[in-house]
């Protein structure tokens, strides 16, 4: 770290030996200066608070949820299927949650996945380059939409609707919530499958039209496979986005832990019952704040695993080419 | 469609062709379906607002009563959390990004790094908000301040900020650099007056585009402590704070019909706001981008 690596240093001492223009001072006095130094330093230091803002999440998290599972033994958290953290009877089976996010997580995987695969092969293979210049920044005006305002459509646009379709549908309930969300990733689903799309050689699309295939089956049957890490890594990182949702399921999905696959229930999403806990005055201390620690200890944990799976898919398929 | 027996070749093509165009077809409609649910979104909010969106409506203090409700402070406070999100993750984004692309050496340090970010970019923002509630609002007894809201925010869109100034960075030919070695400027020469005014319109596409991120949070503000009922606008940065998305999730969340409508006059200001700001972004992209292909 010491020696810089460009650029390339002259043979200074000889320039001085010889009498010449001392050329070292331009080495040691300016550019190891100790303000180069410094700036070095104080730019590596900047991009260390990354690597802090993990460990101080991780520390957060395990620390805080230390009095928690003091109280509440792991057998009780992943064994119970209740979550009654109110209730006089308290109960916390972080099953009842996480069977609430998985509800809603599924739902949105089935909108998303297909639509955004869908629309990255368009955008990538048919679309025009006119086409494209409208349909790219509609995709991210879409994808810039805050999660508050999908909250907001979702329960008063598409639930009412919804209950129009299905008789007896309650205002809260895991489907509207999770098409939303479901609506919510699609643009990431599309722009990250459509780079990998755009990254799989021309040649193979060529050869396969030189073997007398037509369009649809050069797309489907070989670039989409080849292309596959690339997606499967956008639908990974798209479904752990959909987990790790807040807004729409807090406004949407309701705020009853349950377990259950009906998605006319009304559940609870473990970011939904982070926020109830939240915005209610719960007083520090008690052992339903500090639920909130363990429980977005379990949601971090989640999501970083499938986070670095996609990363290790991305980096693997890429070396591919 | 069976095969018939003269040409049976040509007419599977005929076939074939046929299941292509449908396929285009389909795949034409899941990609308008995006775009068809953004402009029924938005025409939903704006006629549901109209009632509402008024002078008085942006002017006006929050309130009980419906009809004389108004978003100033959370306005206000919105564009102080921006103001001072901007402050704190810029300068750290940039910073950040130049090390990792023009100082450090391939190695395990720079690939943790580059490894970190990618995962935090990944963290969901309600995590954030459990960060900062535990670091800054009891930990640093920042208290439920602007502060702390725009510390956490920093925290959140500083991968985004990093990694968009990485690609801005990435993006100037090396040529450039290496001409400015030749003269005989030091690194830190080269960069500040070299790569960091070339990379500037990059850098701020993906700073506005991060900004726009965070003022449409409201997890991590919940979580922090942004007050849902803020009847003054702040005047300093550890004051208590309400902010537009907080708003928004406080009226949605009432059952009443008017409340609703206040969410989307809401909505439609919080919008205009964001579209403001990726039209920014795009356009300014859009335009170097010409630039430097016609360059």
């Amino acid at each position: 770290m010491s020696t810089p690596s460009s650029p390339p240093t002259t043979t200074a001492e000889d320039a001085t030996a010889r009498g010449e223009r001392p050329a070292a001072d331009l080495r040691q006095r300016v550019y190891d200066s100790p303000k180069e130094q410094a700036i070095k330093y104080a730019l590596g230091a900047c991009a260390f608070i990354s690597v802090l803002t993990t460990l101080g999440i991780a520390a957060v998290l395990i620390i805080e949820s230390i009095p928690f599972f003091q109280s509440v033994p792991f057998s009780e958290f992943f064994g119970d299927t209740r979550w009654t953290p109110q209730f006089a009877d308290k109960h916390f089976g972080i099953w009842a949650l996480l069977s609430g996010t998985l509800l809603v997580t599924v739902i949105s995987a089935v909108v998303a996945l297909p639509v955004g695969l869908a629309s990255a092969i368009f955008i990538s293979e048919y679309a025009s380059k006119w086409v494209r210049k409208v349909l790219k920044p509609g995709l991210e005006l879409l994808a810039g939409v805050p999660t508050v305002v999908y909250g907001y459509f979702a329960l008063t646009f598409v639930t009412p609707l919804l209950q129009a379709a299905i008789p007896g549908l309650g205002v809260y309930n895991a489907l509207s919530g999770g098409i939303v969300v479901g609506i919510m990733i699609i643009p990431m689903v599309a722009s990250l499958s459509e780079d990998a799309l755009q990254a799989v050689p021309d040649s193979l699309g060529a050869a396969a039209y030189a073997l007398g295939s037509t369009k649809y089956e050069a797309v489907v049957r070989v670039k989409v496979p080849a292309a596959f890490g690339g997606i499967m890594a956008s639908f990974i990182l798209a479904v752990s986005r959909a987990i790790g949702e807040t807004m729409i399921v807090t406004l949407a999905a309701g705020a009853t832990p349950k377990l259950t696959l009906d998605p006319r229930e009304s559940i609870q999403a473990m970011t939904a019952f982070i926020v109830q806990v939240s915005k209610g005055d719960t007083p520090q201390g008690t052992i339903e704040y500090q639920s909130i620690f363990a429980v977005g200890l379990v949601l971090f944990l989640i999501t970083l695993a499938m986070n670095i799976v996609a990363n290790r898919i991305t980096r693997r398929y890429q070396e591919q080419y | 469609m069976e095969p018939s027996s003269n040409g049976s070749f040509n007419l599977r093509r005929m076939r074939r062709k046929r299941v292509g165009l449908i396929l285009a077809g389909v795949l034409f409609l899941a990609t308008i379906f995006g775009i068809v649910v953004l402009v029924t979104l938005l025409v939903d909010v704006v006629l549901t607002s109209v009632p509402w969106l008024d002078g008085q409506f942006l002017g006006s203090l929050p309130s009980r009563n419906p009809g004389e409700a108004g978003i100033q402070s959370a306005l206000v406070g919105s564009l102080w959390l921006m103001g001072l999100t901007a402050l704190i993750s810029v300068p750290l984004g940039v910073a950040s990004a130049l090390y990792l692309e023009e100082y450090a050496q391939d190695g395990w340090f720079l690939r943790l790094i580059q490894v970190n970010i990618a995962n935090l970019a990944g963290v969901p923002s309600v995590v954030y908000g459990i960060l900062g509630l535990a670091l800054f609002v009891r930990f640093a007894a920042l208290g439920n301040s602007l502060l702390s809201g725009a510390l956490t925010l920093s925290l959140l869109i500083l991968p985004i900020i990093i990694i968009s100034t990485q690609e801005a960075l990435r993006s100037i030919p090396s040529g450039i650099r290496e001409s400015a070695y030749a003269l005989g400027a030091t690194r830190w020469q080269v960069i500040y007056s070299h790569v960091l005014p070339m990379a500037a319109p990059g850098i701020m596409t993906g700073v506005i585009l991060a900004l726009s991120r965070a003022i449409g949070e409201t997890a991590p503000l919940i979580l922090v402590g942004a007050l849902t009922f803020v009847p003054f606008v702040p005047q300093g940065a550890l004051d208590q704070f309400t902010a537009l998305p907080i708003q928004i999730f406080n009226w949605t969340a009432r059952p009443q019909d008017e409340f609703r409508g206040l969410a989307a006059a809401a909505i439609v200001v919080l919008m205009i706001l964001l579209f403001t700001m990726n039209l920014t972004a795009i356009l300014l992209r859009n335009y170097f981008e010409e630039r430097r292909a016609g360059a």
